[in-house]
């Protein structure tokens, strides 16, 4: 009963602040280019849905291709880190650095390094989503009970064998929660690289609308954004269900 | 001498630990070693599995010099340090895991399960299970080691009062099951002299073995250990008396 009020309590507000939205619209009579009235979003999205679905499937591909790249870069970057620290105290502040850049910024100058393609996008993906991943893992990695490692040391476990059955499964919950952040960014880091330069995908979708005032359709292109998005977020979530049992169970 | 440890000497940041320890269990003994907590108890274990290595002195198994990581040892730490994601089941066969036979090892591992209350519990997670459980689960798992001396580094000392004695109780009657050679490091006066065979009195700064008693081979059960007055008086003195000499 506690547990349907939680997730009845956010919705109720969704919905009265939809509500409110309609009326306004309706009794303001504000114009289409200004403000959309969410059930006109809704209308133009089930009209627009063809289009979008196939925009839509470019963008999926750029983010996925994205995030993959930028776990394995991340697996990769943490285990070298936590071997050899000197490595770690040099590399993690320029990964703090980059981070502060703006994506607006970098995304132009991809496009001149690598051309309209795929590939520019991708690398946007990659540039959002790499940093979380690599730091919630690194840090999963530098936080394991040294005990654990001395334990399976004892028992005869070399140097990587030790990093297979300790130290990355016991960092894998914090590999997580940095992925789950990371899942959610990555679509719209495809939209922004699309909208700097592109013939498809949702962001090329969005600023064609956007230029032609057609509020509805950015709004219903919105929509489907954070529905990509949050599917990204579940993905990541089901896998944890399925793949780490334990971790629910502590929460019964 | 199944081990011999001799002129085993450790220092830490300028400070001398271990200074020229010796000490010798049999095969098939339940030695203790009994000190006061931050004596230096743990550092020998660490010292004897190869996780820390000596300034000076001789490890010997069966007469063999030991260097480092030796697979003659198996460990058991006082935390349970089962791992949260694993079933008890893959926990207690870590061992093989590490050494590539977990099929053969569980099959093994299946049939204590009875003996060491676990049964059912095969597949849950160690976070469904109580204290005393889990240390069980810790103990199995050192015992399912191919290893000839298990270390128990103050196994039951994270548990509550009643459990402990309940452990305790457990281990004297799987100790003739079991028959391995145990050396067993504690601070309960109590625990040594209801489990070993032998006591080894330990004083700190450096740690040495100041004394040792041997316990008669008796029919142990708890009223047999509350009737031990002279002897836990004798250890007691024999702590007091070290302290006072160093």
């Amino acid at each position: 009963m506690k547990k349907y009020r939680q997730d009845l309590i956010p919705a109720g507000f969704m919905l009265a602040l939809l509500f409110i939205w309609e009326c306004a619209v309706r009794v303001a009579r504000i114009p289409l280019y200004v403000l959309p009235s969410p059930l006109r979003v809704l209308q133009t999205l089930s009209a627009e849905l063809d289009v979008l679905a196939g925009h839509a499937c470019i963008t999926l591909l750029e983010a996925g291709a994205g995030i993959l790249l930028s776990l394995a870069l991340a697996l990769f970057l943490g285990i070298i880190m936590d071997c050899f620290p000197v490595i770690r105290q040099g590399i993690y502040p320029i990964l703090v650095v980059t981070q502060t850049v703006p994506m607006i910024v970098l995304a132009p100058i991809l496009i001149i390094y690598m051309g309209f393609g795929v590939a520019p996008k991708i690398l946007t993906v990659v540039l959002m989503c790499f940093f979380p991943i690599a730091v919630s893992f690194s840090d999963g990695l530098a936080q394991v009970d040294e005990e654990y490692v001395h334990l399976i040391r004892s028992y005869g476990a070399g140097r990587w064998k030790a990093y297979g059955l300790v130290k990355i499964p016991a960092a894998t919950p914090s590999l997580l929660s940095g992925l789950k952040v990371a899942a959610t960014y990555s679509i719209s880091g495809a939209v922004v690289g699309e909208w700097i330069g592109s013939q498809q995908g949702l962001g090329y979708y969005l600023l064609r609308v956007k230029n032609g005032y057609m509020l509805d359709k950015v709004f219903a292109c919105v929509l489907v954004i954070i529905i990509l998005s949050l599917c990204m977020n579940g993905l990541i979530r089901l896998y944890q269900y399925f793949a780490l049992p334990y971790l629910n169970r502590k929460q019964n | 001498m199944k081990l011999n440890v001799r002129d085993l000497s450790f220092s830490f940041e300028d400070k001398t630990i271990l200074d020229s320890l010796s000490f010798s269990v049999k095969e098939g003994e339940f030695v203790s070693l009994l000190g006061p907590s931050g004596c230096g108890k743990s550092t020998i274990l660490k010292l004897l599995t190869g996780v820390l290595t000596p300034d000076r002195g001789e490890i010997a198994v069966d007469g063999n010099a030991i260097h480092g990581i030796s697979d003659h040892f198996a460990y058991m730490p006082q935390n349970d340090l089962l791992f949260p994601w694993k079933t008890i089941l893959d926990n207690v066969c870590l061992y093989g895991q590490v050494h590539g036979s977990v099929k053969e090892m569980r099959r093994k591992a299946l049939e204590y399960f009875p003996a060491f209350g676990l049964k059912g519990y095969e597949s849950s997670y160690p976070s469904a299970l109580s204290g005393g459980m889990r240390q069980r689960a810790a103990f199995l798992r050192t015992t399912l080691c191919h290893a000839d001396i298990l270390l128990l580094d103050e196994p039951f000392g994270a548990l509550d009062v009643i459990t402990r004695g309940e452990m305790q109780d457990w281990l004297l009657h799987m100790r003739q099951q079991l028959g391995r050679t145990v050396l067993l490091v504690t601070h309960d006066m109590d625990e040594a002299i209801y489990l070993s065979d032998r006591i080894l009195i330990l004083n700190p700064y450096p740690a040495g073995i100041t004394s040792q008693l041997t316990i008669p081979d008796t029919d142990r059960n708890r009223d047999w250990l509350y009737r031990q007055g002279e002897l836990r008086s004798e250890i007691y003195r024999n702590i007091m008396g070290g302290n006072h000499h160093a």
